[in-house]
């Protein structure tokens, strides 16, 4: 089997960001920029899958600007084979990014596509699904459990009301969750193979998709800010202030 | 042209946020239609019928329909998508799951987990785990919504009498099939609706000690959360969990016991009315939204909370 796996740069989970002041976005200069969290689960489940022997080969993708290419290195260095990079200038839809991801699977004709159930930036949790649509493959969204059948997956989900388990016959998108796995870190030996693995690089304009925005983003803006709190200093105070300021018990 | 909601339903009862996504569609435009796609179903195409802000309920019925396979519900929702300016849903996992591919196969670039509704193409919608606020316009002829259930008050239960059509399923799909579902059980109140919700994070050091929490959750008829964190650790399932990758609560109280406030976290609750943070670590970022913050050794303020909680008189529930 042939696994694709989708991997997008984000600002890093643990920066508090900061929107900016003309309402135009969010600042990005100078901030600490990581893989998609769910997108390393993603990869994870991959390598886990091929050290198993159910996997030939992993192929790493990725859709952004010049040093989006650092996310597909990382996947390179935790056990991707090769990586494909499809330069954009400027930040696309989720639509469009499956639009140029199916051009993508027709070119390479992976059995399985793997990615992050939602990207942290902009919170869509939309890609999977629409990529499953376009190709008209079979969607095992929240993933926490996928276990390799014959021709299959049995993907256990997570969805509100607990756990569902689906089958889905391969071909099929799968989108990650958290709990899916621990994703591991690169050593410092694999950092430097990475360094040698291929990576293409191809011009989103080369591949004859619609990427233009559907969406105009008129204004971002903080949202409203909690006023400051108290510290009380006992369970009773609390208890106390619950009842008699807040009245909410 | 009109609206048309999917409605989500164990087909017995329709699941609470339909209703709350029915005010945020008739807020887009009054012409709200429901499309009802189950297996014996009957009753929630009835009671759908019968809220006030529906004109009109569609009713697929086919053992297809008996699971949200999104494969199905897509090729059955396009089929109709032609007489509708905009097809909505709630953004939870039943939203998340399917209205994407729906969005694909009519070429719309969709507009997810909205919580205010400006114009008919213009909404307002939170990136970033809700640090930041973007309005944005779609300039699909036909739009995609999905509406974030806690952002708007669920629409009156009854009153109307739309009238129902029934309609033929659609093709099933050959690929995908559903196996089991592991419904978890509780007589609490529903996580995503309850007046108060009261959250353990990894300082509650393992699942046992949720004891000292569900004590105090039965006291208030309180649901349960968990950090990320804590379901991670396995200390309770992942329908607990609050936060940007988990669900958005918005109760009147939110107590985080042993949270220290991850943004992740913090996604999920900080638009609750009241917070109260109990933690022992003083710094901890909870604190920072906390209405009340109670710095202590969470082992000795539960059971004393508990204890204060059995002293008042009455307790609103």
């Amino acid at each position: 089997m042939k696994i694709l796996v989708a991997v997008k740069r984000v600002i890093d989970y643990n920066v508090q960001i900061r929107v900016k002041e003309d309402g135009s976005g969010v600042v990005t200069d100078n901030v600490k920029m990581s893989t998609n969290p769910p997108d390393d689960n993603a990869i994870e489940e991959a390598v886990k899958i091929k050290e198993a022997g159910k996997a030939k080969e992993i192929v790493a993708i990725t859709i952004g600007e010049e040093k989006a290419q650092e996310t597909v290195r990382k996947a390179l260095a935790v056990g991707a084979d090769r990586g494909i990079h499809v330069k954009v200038d400027n930040v696309i839809e989720p639509l469009a990014v499956s639009k140029i991801l199916k051009k993508i699977v027709e070119k390479e004709n992976p059995d399985l596509v793997f990615m992050g159930k939602q990207a942290i930036d902009d919170d869509c949790n939309q890609t999977g699904q629409m990529l499953a649509a376009l190709l008209n493959w079979p969607q095992a969204t929240f993933a926490s459990k996928i276990e390799v059948k014959d021709n299959a997956l049995e993907v256990t989900r997570e969805i509100d009301e607990g756990l569902e388990t689906i089958e889905v016959n391969v071909p099929a998108i799968v989108t990650c969750d958290l709990r899916l796995n621990e994703p591991r870190y690169a050593s410092l030996p694999n950092i430097m193979k990475a360094k040698k693995k291929p990576i293409e690089q191809l011009n989103a304009s080369d591949l004859g998709v619609d990427i233009n925005p559907r969406i105009e983003q008129i204004k971002v803006e903080e949202p409203p800010k909690r006023k400051a709190g108290i510290k009380v200093a006992s369970v009773e105070e609390l208890v106390q202030k619950l009842k008699n300021e807040a009245k909410v018990i | 042209m009109s609206v048309l909601l999917i409605a989500e339903h164990n087909n017995k009862e329709v699941r609470p946020f339909t209703y709350n996504a029915i005010t945020a569609a008739s807020q887009i435009n009054e012409d709200l239609h429901i499309l009802v796609l189950g297996h014996q179903a009957d009753d929630v195409a009835k009671s759908l019928s019968e809220a006030p802000n529906v004109k009109k309920v569609i009713h697929v019925d086919n053992e297809i329909y008996e699971n949200y396979i999104a494969e199905n519900y897509t090729a059955a929702i396009i089929k109709h998508a032609e007489s509708y300016s905009h097809i909505v849903s709630s953004a939870n996992t039943f939203g998340k799951n399917l209205m994407p591919r729906i969005a694909a196969l009519l070429d719309t670039s969709q507009v997810s987990d909205i919580i205010k509704v400006i114009s008919e193409d213009t909404f307002l919608r939170p990136i970033y785990a809700g640090n930041a606020f973007a309005t944005v316009k779609s300039n699909d002829k036909k739009k995609c919504v999905t509406i974030r259930p806690t952002s708007f008050d669920p629409a009156d239960k009854s009153g109307g009498s739309a009238e129902i059509t029934k309609s033929d399923p659609a093709e099933a799909s050959s690929s995908t099939k559903f196996l089991k579902k592991e419904e978890v059980k509780s007589d609490r109140p529903e996580l995503g609706t309850a007046r108060i919700v009261i959250s353990g994070g990894r300082g509650m050091q393992n699942g046992e000690n949720f004891k000292l929490i569900s004590d105090i959750a039965d006291k208030l008829n309180a649901a349960i959360g968990a950090s990320r964190a804590a379901v991670d650790a396995g200390y309770i399932t992942n329908d607990h969990q609050v936060g940007q990758t988990g669900k958005v609560v918005v109760p009147d109280l939110y107590i985080a016991v042993g949270i220290s406030g991850a943004i992740q976290h913090l996604a999920g609750m900080k638009e609750s009315k009241v917070i109260v943070a109990i933690n022992k670590d003083g710094e901890a970022p909870i604190f920072s939204v906390a209405d009340y913050g109670l710095e202590a050794d969470l082992f000795e303020a539960l059971p004393q909370f508990l204890s204060e909680l059995n002293k008042l008189n009455t307790i609103q529930k």
